[in-house]
Protein backbone atom coordinates (compact mmCIF):
# COMPACT_ATOMS: atom_id res chain seq x y z
CA UNK A 1 0.00 0.00 0.00
CA UNK A 2 2.77 2.39 0.91
CA UNK A 3 4.69 1.51 -2.26
CA UNK A 4 1.91 2.68 -4.55
CA UNK A 5 1.69 6.06 -2.86
CA UNK A 6 5.46 6.59 -2.98
CA UNK A 7 5.46 5.66 -6.63
CA UNK A 8 2.95 8.37 -7.53
CA UNK A 9 4.77 11.07 -5.57
CA UNK A 10 8.13 10.35 -7.18
CA UNK A 11 6.84 10.51 -10.72
CA UNK A 12 7.25 14.03 -11.95
CA UNK A 13 5.97 13.49 -15.49
CA UNK A 14 2.83 11.62 -16.43
CA UNK A 15 4.45 9.64 -19.24
CA UNK A 16 7.76 9.02 -17.51
CA UNK A 17 6.93 5.43 -16.67
CA UNK A 18 6.83 3.90 -13.25
CA UNK A 19 3.13 4.53 -12.82
CA UNK A 20 0.42 1.94 -12.49
CA UNK A 21 -2.31 3.08 -14.88
CA UNK A 22 -5.13 1.42 -12.97
CA UNK A 23 -3.50 1.37 -9.57
CA UNK A 24 -3.09 -2.34 -10.16
CA UNK A 25 0.22 -4.14 -10.63
CA UNK A 26 1.12 -5.63 -14.00
CA UNK A 27 0.65 -9.23 -12.85
CA UNK A 28 -2.72 -8.63 -11.27
CA UNK A 29 -4.01 -6.69 -14.26
CA UNK A 30 -2.93 -9.45 -16.66
CA UNK A 31 -4.61 -12.04 -14.46
CA UNK A 32 -7.81 -10.00 -14.75
CA UNK A 33 -7.53 -9.80 -18.53
CA UNK A 34 -6.93 -13.54 -18.71
CA UNK A 35 -9.98 -14.17 -16.54
CA UNK A 36 -12.02 -11.87 -18.79
CA UNK A 37 -11.12 -13.97 -21.84
CA UNK A 38 -11.69 -17.19 -19.94
CA UNK A 39 -15.13 -15.98 -18.88
CA UNK A 40 -15.96 -15.48 -22.55
CA UNK A 41 -14.75 -19.02 -23.34
CA UNK A 42 -16.97 -20.51 -20.67
CA UNK A 43 -19.93 -18.43 -21.78
CA UNK A 44 -19.32 -19.79 -25.30
CA UNK A 45 -19.67 -23.36 -24.01
CA UNK A 46 -22.69 -22.65 -21.85
CA UNK A 47 -24.56 -20.71 -24.52
CA UNK A 48 -23.75 -23.41 -27.11
CA UNK A 49 -25.37 -25.86 -24.72
CA UNK A 50 -28.34 -23.49 -24.51
CA UNK A 51 -28.61 -23.53 -28.31
CA UNK A 52 -28.90 -27.33 -28.48
CA UNK A 53 -31.05 -27.49 -25.43
CA UNK A 54 -33.54 -25.17 -27.11
CA UNK A 55 -33.25 -27.12 -30.36
CA UNK A 56 -33.79 -30.57 -28.79
CA UNK A 57 -36.13 -29.39 -26.08
CA UNK A 58 -38.22 -32.58 -26.32
CA UNK A 59 -35.42 -35.10 -25.70
CA UNK A 60 -33.18 -33.02 -23.43
CA UNK A 61 -32.87 -34.77 -20.06
CA UNK A 62 -33.98 -33.01 -16.88
CA UNK A 63 -30.74 -32.84 -14.88
CA UNK A 64 -32.44 -33.55 -11.57
CA UNK A 65 -33.53 -36.93 -12.96
CA UNK A 66 -29.96 -37.65 -14.01
CA UNK A 67 -27.93 -36.73 -10.94
CA UNK A 68 -30.02 -38.32 -8.23
CA UNK A 69 -27.54 -40.16 -6.07
CA UNK A 70 -25.47 -39.41 -3.03
CA UNK A 71 -22.55 -41.60 -1.92
CA UNK A 72 -23.54 -44.13 0.78
CA UNK A 73 -27.20 -43.06 0.68
CA UNK A 74 -29.98 -45.29 -0.65
CA UNK A 75 -32.73 -43.95 -2.86
CA UNK A 76 -33.01 -40.81 -4.94
CA UNK A 77 -31.54 -37.55 -3.68
CA UNK A 78 -31.82 -35.05 -6.52
CA UNK A 79 -29.48 -32.03 -6.38
CA UNK A 80 -28.08 -32.91 -2.97
CA UNK A 81 -24.64 -34.00 -4.12
CA UNK A 82 -24.11 -31.00 -6.43
CA UNK A 83 -25.24 -28.77 -3.59
CA UNK A 84 -22.48 -30.29 -1.46
CA UNK A 85 -19.93 -29.69 -4.24
CA UNK A 86 -21.06 -26.06 -4.48
CA UNK A 87 -20.72 -25.71 -0.72
CA UNK A 88 -17.16 -27.14 -0.80
CA UNK A 89 -16.13 -24.71 -3.53
CA UNK A 90 -17.69 -21.67 -1.82
CA UNK A 91 -15.97 -22.63 1.43
CA UNK A 92 -12.59 -22.97 -0.30
CA UNK A 93 -13.19 -19.55 -1.83
CA UNK A 94 -13.71 -18.17 1.67
CA UNK A 95 -10.48 -19.72 2.95
CA UNK A 96 -8.74 -18.16 -0.06
CA UNK A 97 -10.03 -14.67 0.85
CA UNK A 98 -8.87 -15.28 4.42
CA UNK A 99 -5.40 -16.20 3.06
CA UNK A 100 -5.27 -12.99 0.99
CA UNK A 101 -6.47 -11.04 4.01
CA UNK A 102 -3.73 -12.56 6.19
CA UNK A 103 -1.23 -11.71 3.43
CA UNK A 104 -2.17 -8.03 3.59
CA UNK A 105 -1.32 -8.07 7.28
CA UNK A 106 1.94 -9.97 6.56
CA UNK A 107 0.62 -12.70 8.83
CA UNK A 108 2.77 -15.61 7.65
CA UNK A 109 1.10 -18.30 9.76
CA UNK A 110 -2.35 -17.17 8.70
CA UNK A 111 -1.44 -17.44 5.01
CA UNK A 112 -0.04 -20.95 5.54
CA UNK A 113 -3.17 -22.12 7.38
CA UNK A 114 -5.76 -20.68 5.00
CA UNK A 115 -3.93 -21.57 1.79
CA UNK A 116 -3.48 -25.12 3.06
CA UNK A 117 -7.22 -25.40 3.72
CA UNK A 118 -7.96 -23.98 0.25
CA UNK A 119 -5.87 -26.74 -1.33
CA UNK A 120 -7.71 -29.37 0.73
CA UNK A 121 -11.02 -27.92 -0.48
CA UNK A 122 -9.81 -28.11 -4.07
CA UNK A 123 -8.96 -31.78 -3.75
CA UNK A 124 -12.32 -32.49 -2.11
CA UNK A 125 -14.09 -30.86 -5.02
CA UNK A 126 -12.06 -32.82 -7.58
CA UNK A 127 -12.83 -36.07 -5.74
CA UNK A 128 -16.55 -35.25 -5.74
CA UNK A 129 -16.45 -34.50 -9.43
CA UNK A 130 -14.71 -37.80 -10.15
CA UNK A 131 -17.49 -39.59 -8.26
CA UNK A 132 -20.14 -37.67 -10.21
CA UNK A 133 -18.49 -38.56 -13.52
CA UNK A 134 -18.22 -42.20 -12.50
CA UNK A 135 -21.90 -42.30 -11.66
CA UNK A 136 -22.87 -40.64 -14.93
CA UNK A 137 -20.63 -42.96 -17.02
CA UNK A 138 -21.88 -46.13 -15.29
CA UNK A 139 -25.49 -45.08 -15.58
CA UNK A 140 -28.47 -45.83 -13.43
CA UNK A 141 -31.52 -47.72 -14.69
CA UNK A 142 -30.52 -48.29 -18.30
CA UNK A 143 -32.56 -47.43 -21.39
CA UNK A 144 -33.53 -48.60 -24.84
CA UNK A 145 -32.38 -46.69 -27.91
CA UNK A 146 -34.84 -46.98 -30.78
CA UNK A 147 -33.83 -47.13 -34.45
CA UNK A 148 -34.34 -43.35 -34.81
CA UNK A 149 -32.01 -42.79 -31.80
CA UNK A 150 -34.86 -41.89 -29.44
CA UNK A 151 -34.20 -43.03 -25.87
CA UNK A 152 -37.11 -44.84 -24.17
CA UNK A 153 -37.52 -46.56 -20.82
CA UNK A 154 -39.20 -49.74 -19.62
CA UNK A 155 -42.34 -49.18 -17.57
CA UNK A 156 -45.42 -51.12 -16.49
CA UNK A 157 -48.51 -51.08 -18.74
CA UNK A 158 -51.07 -48.74 -17.21
CA UNK A 159 -48.80 -47.47 -14.43
CA UNK A 160 -50.18 -44.10 -13.32
CA UNK A 161 -46.84 -42.79 -12.00
CA UNK A 162 -44.95 -43.94 -15.12
CA UNK A 163 -42.23 -45.36 -12.91
CA UNK A 164 -39.11 -46.37 -14.83
CA UNK A 165 -38.20 -50.05 -14.44
CA UNK A 166 -34.46 -50.70 -14.50
CA UNK A 167 -33.10 -53.16 -17.07
CA UNK A 168 -31.74 -55.13 -14.15
CA UNK A 169 -35.25 -55.59 -12.81
CA UNK A 170 -36.57 -56.43 -16.26
CA UNK A 171 -34.11 -59.30 -16.65
CA UNK A 172 -33.85 -60.60 -13.07
CA UNK A 173 -37.26 -59.63 -11.63
CA UNK A 174 -35.45 -58.30 -8.58
CA UNK A 175 -35.06 -54.67 -7.60
CA UNK A 176 -31.71 -53.25 -8.66
CA UNK A 177 -29.36 -53.33 -5.66
CA UNK A 178 -27.60 -50.14 -4.59
CA UNK A 179 -24.40 -49.55 -6.53
CA UNK A 180 -24.91 -52.44 -8.94
CA UNK A 181 -23.24 -51.97 -12.34
CA UNK A 182 -23.73 -55.39 -13.94
CA UNK A 183 -24.08 -55.29 -17.70
CA UNK A 184 -27.36 -56.40 -19.23
CA UNK A 185 -26.99 -58.10 -22.59
CA UNK A 186 -29.12 -57.15 -25.57
CA UNK A 187 -30.39 -60.73 -26.02
CA UNK A 188 -31.42 -61.17 -22.36
CA UNK A 189 -33.34 -57.88 -22.42
CA UNK A 190 -35.22 -58.79 -25.61
CA UNK A 191 -36.17 -62.24 -24.31
CA UNK A 192 -37.25 -60.87 -20.92
CA UNK A 193 -39.28 -58.10 -22.51
CA UNK A 194 -40.99 -60.56 -24.85
CA UNK A 195 -41.98 -62.90 -22.02
CA UNK A 196 -43.25 -60.31 -19.56
CA UNK A 197 -46.42 -58.84 -20.96
CA UNK A 198 -46.82 -56.34 -18.10
CA UNK A 199 -44.08 -54.13 -19.55
CA UNK A 200 -44.17 -51.47 -22.23
CA UNK A 201 -41.96 -48.55 -23.29
CA UNK A 202 -42.11 -44.97 -22.05
CA UNK A 203 -40.98 -41.85 -23.89
CA UNK A 204 -39.01 -39.36 -21.77
CA UNK A 205 -39.88 -35.68 -21.55
CA UNK A 206 -42.64 -33.85 -19.78
CA UNK A 207 -45.53 -35.50 -21.64
CA UNK A 208 -44.40 -39.03 -20.62
CA UNK A 209 -46.34 -40.86 -23.31
CA UNK A 210 -46.19 -44.65 -23.41
CA UNK A 211 -46.39 -47.04 -26.34
CA UNK A 212 -48.99 -49.78 -26.53
CA UNK A 213 -47.66 -53.23 -25.72
CA UNK A 214 -47.75 -54.26 -29.43
CA UNK A 215 -45.84 -51.16 -30.55
CA UNK A 216 -43.32 -51.70 -27.78
CA UNK A 217 -42.62 -55.32 -28.70
CA UNK A 218 -42.18 -54.38 -32.36
CA UNK A 219 -39.88 -51.46 -31.48
CA UNK A 220 -37.83 -53.44 -28.96
CA UNK A 221 -36.70 -55.99 -31.55
CA UNK A 222 -34.78 -53.43 -33.62
CA UNK A 223 -33.47 -51.32 -30.74
CA UNK A 224 -30.34 -51.23 -28.68
CA UNK A 225 -29.75 -51.54 -24.94
CA UNK A 226 -27.97 -48.51 -23.45
CA UNK A 227 -26.39 -48.39 -20.03
CA UNK A 228 -24.68 -45.26 -18.82
CA UNK A 229 -23.36 -42.44 -20.92
CA UNK A 230 -20.34 -41.58 -23.02
CA UNK A 231 -19.66 -39.26 -25.95
CA UNK A 232 -21.65 -41.46 -28.38
CA UNK A 233 -24.61 -42.69 -26.35
CA UNK A 234 -26.52 -41.52 -23.32
CA UNK A 235 -29.16 -43.47 -21.43
CA UNK A 236 -30.66 -40.28 -19.99
CA UNK A 237 -31.74 -38.78 -23.31
CA UNK A 238 -30.15 -36.73 -26.06
CA UNK A 239 -26.48 -37.64 -26.53
CA UNK A 240 -25.52 -33.95 -26.77
CA UNK A 241 -26.44 -33.63 -23.11
CA UNK A 242 -23.67 -36.11 -22.27
CA UNK A 243 -21.23 -34.36 -24.62
CA UNK A 244 -21.86 -30.99 -23.00
CA UNK A 245 -21.73 -32.52 -19.54
CA UNK A 246 -18.29 -33.97 -20.18
CA UNK A 247 -17.06 -30.87 -21.96
CA UNK A 248 -18.33 -28.15 -19.63
CA UNK A 249 -17.74 -29.87 -16.29
CA UNK A 250 -14.49 -31.32 -17.67
CA UNK A 251 -13.22 -27.91 -18.73
CA UNK A 252 -14.21 -26.52 -15.35
CA UNK A 253 -12.57 -29.48 -13.60
CA UNK A 254 -9.38 -28.81 -15.56
CA UNK A 255 -9.48 -25.26 -14.23
CA UNK A 256 -9.95 -26.52 -10.68
CA UNK A 257 -7.05 -28.92 -11.16
CA UNK A 258 -4.70 -26.27 -12.52
CA UNK A 259 -5.92 -23.93 -9.78
CA UNK A 260 -4.93 -26.51 -7.17
CA UNK A 261 -1.51 -26.86 -8.83
CA UNK A 262 -0.97 -23.07 -8.81
CA UNK A 263 -2.11 -22.94 -5.19
CA UNK A 264 0.39 -25.66 -4.29
CA UNK A 265 3.24 -23.80 -6.03
CA UNK A 266 2.40 -20.58 -4.19
CA UNK A 267 1.89 -22.53 -0.95
CA UNK A 268 5.41 -23.98 -1.24
CA UNK A 269 6.74 -20.47 -1.85
CA UNK A 270 4.90 -19.24 1.22
CA UNK A 271 6.44 -22.06 3.27
CA UNK A 272 9.92 -21.20 1.92
CA UNK A 273 9.41 -17.58 2.93
CA UNK A 274 9.72 -16.20 -0.62
CA UNK A 275 7.00 -13.60 -0.07
CA UNK A 276 8.16 -12.78 3.43
CA UNK A 277 11.50 -11.73 1.91
CA UNK A 278 9.72 -9.83 -0.87
CA UNK A 279 7.75 -7.93 1.73
CA UNK A 280 4.29 -8.55 0.31
CA UNK A 281 2.00 -11.46 -0.49
CA UNK A 282 0.55 -10.26 -3.78
CA UNK A 283 1.22 -13.62 -5.45
CA UNK A 284 -1.37 -15.14 -3.08
CA UNK A 285 -3.79 -12.49 -4.27
CA UNK A 286 -3.15 -13.34 -7.95
CA UNK A 287 -3.78 -17.07 -7.57
CA UNK A 288 -6.67 -16.09 -5.32
CA UNK A 289 -8.26 -14.24 -8.25
CA UNK A 290 -7.97 -17.38 -10.38
CA UNK A 291 -9.41 -19.52 -7.61
CA UNK A 292 -12.42 -17.24 -7.11
CA UNK A 293 -12.99 -17.30 -10.85
CA UNK A 294 -13.20 -21.10 -10.74
CA UNK A 295 -15.83 -20.75 -8.02
CA UNK A 296 -17.65 -18.12 -10.08
CA UNK A 297 -17.81 -20.40 -13.12
CA UNK A 298 -19.14 -23.24 -10.98
CA UNK A 299 -21.96 -20.99 -9.75
CA UNK A 300 -23.05 -20.65 -13.39
CA UNK A 301 -22.50 -24.32 -14.27
CA UNK A 302 -24.56 -25.26 -11.21
CA UNK A 303 -27.46 -23.07 -12.33
CA UNK A 304 -27.46 -23.79 -16.05
CA UNK A 305 -26.61 -27.46 -15.88
CA UNK A 306 -28.38 -28.65 -12.78
CA UNK A 307 -31.09 -26.17 -11.83
CA UNK A 308 -32.68 -24.48 -14.83
CA UNK B 1 9.80 -0.83 -15.57
CA UNK B 2 11.08 -3.92 -13.80
CA UNK B 3 10.89 -1.98 -10.59
CA UNK B 4 7.26 -1.28 -11.30
CA UNK B 5 6.52 -4.96 -11.86
CA UNK B 6 7.90 -5.97 -8.52
CA UNK B 7 5.78 -3.41 -6.71
CA UNK B 8 2.48 -4.59 -5.35
CA UNK B 9 -0.75 -2.93 -6.34
CA UNK B 10 -2.02 0.10 -4.52
CA UNK B 11 -4.07 -1.21 -1.72
CA UNK B 12 -7.52 0.26 -1.52
CA UNK B 13 -8.55 -0.17 2.04
CA UNK B 14 -11.49 -2.51 2.26
CA UNK B 15 -13.38 -3.14 5.45
CA UNK B 16 -11.15 -4.15 8.34
CA UNK B 17 -11.10 -7.59 9.93
CA UNK B 18 -12.63 -10.77 8.61
CA UNK B 19 -16.27 -10.18 9.55
CA UNK B 20 -17.16 -9.02 6.01
CA UNK B 21 -15.73 -12.24 4.56
CA UNK B 22 -18.01 -14.37 6.70
CA UNK B 23 -20.93 -12.11 5.91
CA UNK B 24 -20.43 -12.75 2.19
CA UNK B 25 -20.03 -16.46 2.92
CA UNK B 26 -23.38 -16.61 4.71
CA UNK B 27 -25.06 -14.72 1.88
CA UNK B 28 -23.66 -17.15 -0.72
CA UNK B 29 -24.58 -20.14 1.42
CA UNK B 30 -28.12 -18.92 2.06
CA UNK B 31 -28.72 -18.19 -1.63
CA UNK B 32 -27.39 -21.62 -2.63
CA UNK B 33 -29.55 -23.33 -0.01
CA UNK B 34 -32.58 -21.41 -1.28
CA UNK B 35 -31.81 -22.47 -4.86
CA UNK B 36 -31.47 -26.13 -3.89
CA UNK B 37 -34.67 -26.03 -1.83
CA UNK B 38 -36.59 -24.44 -4.72
CA UNK B 39 -35.05 -26.98 -7.12
CA UNK B 40 -36.20 -29.91 -5.00
CA UNK B 41 -39.64 -28.62 -4.04
CA UNK B 42 -40.45 -26.91 -7.38
CA UNK B 43 -43.51 -25.02 -6.09
CA UNK B 44 -46.38 -25.43 -8.52
CA UNK B 45 -47.13 -21.69 -8.57
CA UNK B 46 -43.62 -20.85 -9.80
CA UNK B 47 -43.89 -23.12 -12.83
CA UNK B 48 -46.14 -20.68 -14.71
CA UNK B 49 -44.49 -19.31 -17.79
CA UNK B 50 -42.85 -15.93 -17.58
CA UNK B 51 -40.46 -14.10 -19.97
CA UNK B 52 -40.31 -17.13 -22.28
CA UNK B 53 -39.45 -19.54 -19.46
CA UNK B 54 -40.84 -20.30 -16.00
CA UNK B 55 -40.90 -17.94 -13.01
CA UNK B 56 -38.72 -20.48 -11.20
CA UNK B 57 -35.99 -20.30 -13.84
CA UNK B 58 -36.04 -16.50 -13.75
CA UNK B 59 -35.62 -16.68 -9.96
CA UNK B 60 -32.68 -19.09 -10.39
CA UNK B 61 -30.96 -16.79 -12.87
CA UNK B 62 -31.48 -13.67 -10.74
CA UNK B 63 -30.14 -15.45 -7.63
CA UNK B 64 -27.13 -16.70 -9.63
CA UNK B 65 -26.31 -13.21 -10.86
CA UNK B 66 -26.58 -12.03 -7.26
CA UNK B 67 -24.07 -14.66 -6.17
CA UNK B 68 -21.77 -13.75 -9.06
CA UNK B 69 -21.92 -10.09 -7.98
CA UNK B 70 -20.81 -10.92 -4.44
CA UNK B 71 -17.97 -13.19 -5.61
CA UNK B 72 -16.61 -10.65 -8.11
CA UNK B 73 -17.17 -7.45 -6.13
CA UNK B 74 -16.14 -8.69 -2.69
CA UNK B 75 -14.05 -11.87 -2.95
CA UNK B 76 -12.23 -10.74 -6.09
CA UNK B 77 -12.18 -7.22 -4.72
CA UNK B 78 -13.22 -5.67 -8.03
CA UNK B 79 -15.75 -3.43 -6.33
CA UNK B 80 -12.89 -1.76 -4.46
CA UNK B 81 -10.58 -1.22 -7.44
CA UNK B 82 -10.47 2.06 -9.35
CA UNK B 83 -13.67 2.69 -11.29
CA UNK B 84 -11.96 2.79 -14.70
CA UNK B 85 -10.40 -0.62 -14.09
CA UNK B 86 -13.67 -2.06 -12.83
CA UNK B 87 -15.47 -0.99 -16.01
CA UNK B 88 -12.64 -2.20 -18.23
CA UNK B 89 -13.23 -5.70 -16.90
CA UNK B 90 -17.01 -5.73 -16.52
CA UNK B 91 -18.20 -3.91 -19.64
CA UNK B 92 -17.03 -6.52 -22.22
CA UNK B 93 -18.69 -9.19 -20.10
CA UNK B 94 -22.03 -7.47 -19.60
CA UNK B 95 -22.23 -6.51 -23.28
CA UNK B 96 -20.94 -9.63 -25.06
CA UNK B 97 -22.39 -12.46 -22.98
CA UNK B 98 -26.05 -11.35 -22.99
CA UNK B 99 -25.68 -10.61 -26.71
CA UNK B 100 -24.31 -14.09 -27.47
CA UNK B 101 -26.95 -15.69 -25.24
CA UNK B 102 -29.72 -13.84 -27.04
CA UNK B 103 -28.42 -14.86 -30.49
CA UNK B 104 -27.85 -18.53 -29.70
CA UNK B 105 -31.04 -19.12 -27.75
CA UNK B 106 -33.26 -17.52 -30.37
CA UNK B 107 -31.39 -19.52 -33.02
CA UNK B 108 -31.96 -22.73 -31.04
CA UNK B 109 -35.65 -21.99 -30.69
CA UNK B 110 -35.87 -21.34 -34.44
CA UNK B 111 -34.11 -24.64 -35.21
CA UNK B 112 -36.57 -26.40 -32.94
CA UNK B 113 -39.51 -24.81 -34.73
CA UNK B 114 -38.07 -25.82 -38.13
CA UNK B 115 -37.51 -29.41 -37.02
CA UNK B 116 -41.06 -29.80 -35.74
CA UNK B 117 -42.68 -28.33 -38.83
Amino acid sequence: MANGAVLEENTSTLWGGGRQPFGVSYGKMMMWFFLLSDALTFSGFLTAMGLYRFKYEDTWPVAENVFTHFPMLEGEQPLLFVALMTFILILSSVTMVLAVNAGHKNNHKGVVLWMGLTIVGGFMFLGSQAWEWGHFINGDKGAIQLKDNTIVYVTKVGDEDKKIISLYELVTNREKPHGDHSEISQADAIVAFGLQTQYTLLYPGKAKTTMTREEAVAAFGTSKVIQGANLRENEYGNVLFADFFFFVTGFHGTHVFSGVLLNIIVFINVLMGTYKKRGHYEMVEKVGLYWHFVDLVWVFVFTFFYLV
Amino acid sequence: MSENNSNPSEHHEGPEGTAWIWKVFWILLAVTALEVALGIIKPEILLNSFLGTTILNVIFIVLTLGKAYYIVAEFMHLGHERKNFMWTITLPIVILIPYLTFILLSEGAAMNALMNQ
